[in-house]
């Protein structure tokens, strides 16, 4: 299992789910339309290290973090 | 050295005495601060921020490390939660042995600090705290999850 936690104003419970991939989450989480919308502009950190690759694989236990845009200061 | 983080508006006074003191100690020839002021426009009672501090702290060693090899050193503090208006939530300061090194690296620092820092603005309006959307960045590599394959 990975667990993915949605920041910020997504503002929704994390969940966990089995996946090997980073292709494997966006495969599920696309099949949540209320997540569309935040898909198309989160950026996404695997263990709190941005990723830039889809094929990125995962482990048991690892924490996706959806990171939608930002506005500091 | 980690980014400074507040609950509510920060102290400026005091944040300021602070790093004035730590640099004074060791022979800067600059010092260049950067105060954010939350102003009062559209109706807003005050801003409101969340943070996720993991990746805050790794993006700013990733700066520190980029301005020690300038032979700078950086320093920040942010608020979390509400900031009413007329007070600050963000400061951002260059130590630097040369003025040419700290004003650019200001510039460039708090620039990155917008469009890449994992922080969420919210506008606090009668009450109510909505998301600064119309106001905020995609980080790099945004979208990633909403490619098929």
């Amino acid at each position: 299992m990975v667990k993915i936690e949605f920041l910020g104003p997504i503002a929704r419970a994390s969940i966990d789910i089995e996946a090997s991939s980073l292709k494997d989450v966006a495969l599920y989480l696309q099949q949540d339309s209320e997540l569309t919308i935040w898909l198309d502009k989160s950026a996404i950190a695997v263990n709190d290290i941005m990723v830039c690759d889809l094929n990125h694989t995962l482990k048991d236990g690892d924490k996706i973090s959806l990171l939608p845009p930002v506005c500091g200061g | 050295m980690m980014v400074e983080i507040y609950d509510g508006p920060l102290d400026i006074k005091t944040i300021f005495a602070n790093w004035l003191e730590d640099g004074m100690e060791r022979n800067w020839g600059a010092f260049i601060p950067f105060i954010g002021i939350v102003r009062e426009e559209d109706g807003i009672e005050a801003l409101s921020f969340d943070i996720y501090q993991p990746i805050l702290d790794s993006w700013f060693n990733d700066w520190q490390a980029k301005a020690k090899k300038r032979g700078a050193i950086l320093k920040m503090a942010h608020s979390r939660g509400d900031v009413p208006v007329h007070t600050s939530s963000y400061m951002s300061a260059i130590f630097s042995p040369k003025r040419r090194v700290a004003l650019e690296l200001i510039d460039e620092f708090v620039e990155d600090f917008k469009a890449n820092a994992p922080i969420w603005k919210y506008d606090i309006i009668n009450g109510k705290r909505v998301y600064a959307e119309g106001r905020s960045t995609p980080m790099r590599g945004a979208g990633l999850l909403s490619k098929k394959d």
